[in-house]
């Protein structure tokens, strides 16, 4: 039979030498090798004081976004919805009143947005669907919950803190962010 | 009036010797699964146990303390007092051990000359042997009185072990018998600081033979079989919980304690120190060295013992078996025959 790749290797089945049935040689090269294993650098990391880096590109949590003057971005046309493959985003549209110009750049806006974080895959195809780049995915994930129900993010979980009223928690914000 | 007139002091130097010893070996043994932990994780690339405490040294006091605080249970089906006999049993018979073992030179405390060992019986080794095959009777009782397949299992297991493995022990130490000329392990250790050399040098062969069954006797990995967590399930402490079963898993440490000090005794020389003059030193100092050096010795000994267990996997069943009686005891008498052949031609 011609092999698939060149990685098989014939079973050695010869029956073993007087030393091999010894076995004892072979312990101790076994314990060489643990021992050499006392020296090695040790790949844990102590969590709570140090954090691994995430990745560039981590796909966390994610964010709606706010314009530099603090208004939600978010126009609820729903494209994040459509995009996403697991169904995980739904909304709720309402039309802007006179006089919350300050609060919403669009004329349309979310009145309810919520991701499923149980079903979200992490995938970031809203991101990319996003024409008004309202959503993006941050470098945090979700915490454990005890309720099925604590894991739908409402839009006071999802939006970003107000950069002319809480500068500081918009900051801190943007800095997980980054 | 001569029965009442026997040496008090001499009772209560022996009753100070054996607390002292006694409460030294559990407390070496709570740490010993404090250094069983932290060996294991190093040689697994881990930290180890690093919560409790500056460098986790805590740790053994926080699992005691969760043992203790468990619920007792004893099962409705097991036999009652033989449940917990076992334990106190097993615990019984590793603590008995250290009776006999020498720590070091005699010291003068008041002006009185005390042998820092609780016991120095004329068949030490006679000793240590009854009650090291004591100690299977704890596992056996156990695993008997749970009323649990794989813990009466394992506790066969166990007997059968102990029985094939103990052979082959004897046999090696009457190799070294032969050599020594005592059973005492005082007298043993005097010629080995008095001589040359450790009695390892003569007996090499003995002393593997030994060392090997002494791990099986520990039930310790490559032979820890009565466990054998993936297949019978914790083997005879299956149903045992709390301090019932603490007593078991330090009997097991203190069983480890007191192999490596008798074969440190019997083959290292004991508390003597290699390339050092005792006599140029004050007694007491020179015991104090001689405890220290007996202590590193041990603690090497255990460490052994740990680098075997995170290296080597268990054996099966019947590898264990054909090891003991086709390798181990061919062996041994081998070494006997040899031990005599070299004994004869000397004279």
């Amino acid at each position: 039979m011609q092999a698939l790749t060149n990685k098989a290797q014939a079973v050695n089945r010869a029956p073993m030498s007087f030393w091999e049935r010894l076995y004892l040689i072979n312990i101790i090269k076994g314990m060489f090798i643990t021992f050499s294993h006392m020296f090695k650098k040790q790949p844990t990391i102590r969590y709570p004081e140090q954090k691994r880096e995430f990745s560039p590109v981590f796909r966390g949590l994610h964010v709606l976004n706010r314009d530099e003057a603090g208004r939600e971005r978010c126009t609820a046309c729903g494209l994040c919805a459509v995009a996403c493959p697991a169904e995980a985003i739904t909304m709720e549209a309402a039309e802007r009143q006179d006089g919350e110009e300050h609060l919403y750049r669009e004329e349309k806006y979310a009145a309810k947005y919520e991701i499923n974080m149980l079903r979200c895959i992490f995938c970031g195809l809203c991101e990319e669907a996003c024409p008004k780049d309202a959503i993006y995915l941050s470098e945090t994930f979700a915490p454990a919950n005890y309720t099925r129900k604590g894991f739908i993010y409402g839009k006071d979980d999802l939006l970003i803190p107000n950069p002319t009223t809480e500068a500081a928690a918009f900051a801190a914000a943007k800095g997980v962010e980054a | 009036m001569t029965l009442l007139s026997f040496d008090w002091a001499f009772i209560i130097e022996k009753l100070i010797m054996i607390a002292i010893i006694v409460f030294a070996s559990l407390g070496i043994a709570l740490y010993t699964t404090f250094g069983e932990r932290k060996v294991a994780a190093i040689l697994q690339d881990r930290p180890g146990p690093s919560r409790a405490g500056p460098f986790g040294l805590l740790q053994p006091l926080a699992d005691g303390l969760k043992l203790i605080s468990k619920e007792e249970i004893i099962p409705t089906h097991a036999n009652k007092w033989l449940f917990i006999l076992g334990p106190g049993l097993a615990m019984t018979a590793s603590l008995m051990t250290c009776a006999v073992i020498p720590w070091s030179t005699a010291v003068d405390v008041f002006g009185r000359h005390v042998a820092l060992q609780v016991a120095d019986v004329n068949i030490g080794l006679l000793y240590v042997f009854a009650v090291v095959s004591m100690g299977v009777y704890g596992i056996m009782i156990g695993g008997w009185a749970s009323n649990n397949k794989f813990s009466l299992m394992s506790a066969l297991r166990a007997a059968s072990q102990a029985i094939s493995y103990e052979l082959a022990m004897g046999l090696a130490l009457i190799a070294l018998l032969m050599t020594t000329g005592s059973l005492s392990l005082k007298t043993i250790v005097e010629q080995q600081v008095a001589g040359n050399w450790w009695n390892i040098v003569y007996q090499p062969l003995g002393f593997l033979l030994f060392f090997i069954a002494a791990l099986a006797e520990c039930n310790r990995t490559p032979f820890d079989l009565p466990e054998a967590e993936n297949e019978l399930n914790f083997g005879y402490h299956q149903e045992y919980s709390s301090m019932k079963l603490g007593f078991y898993l330090f009997a097991e440490y203190i069983n480890m304690i007191m192999s490596s000090a008798i074969m440190a005794s019997m083959y290292f020389g004991g508390y003597d120190l290699p390339f050092f003059n005792e006599a140029s030193v004050a007694p007491n100092i020179a015991a104090l060295i001689g405890v220290g050096t007996l202590l590193i010795k041990i603690v090497l000994f255990i460490f052994l013992f740990m680098w075997i267990r995170w290296t080597i996997p268990r054996f099966r069943y019947d590898q264990l078996m054909n090891l003991g009686w086709k390798t181990m005891i061919p062996l041994a008498l081998f070494n006997l025959l040899l031990t005599g052949a070299v004994i004869l031609a000397k004279l």
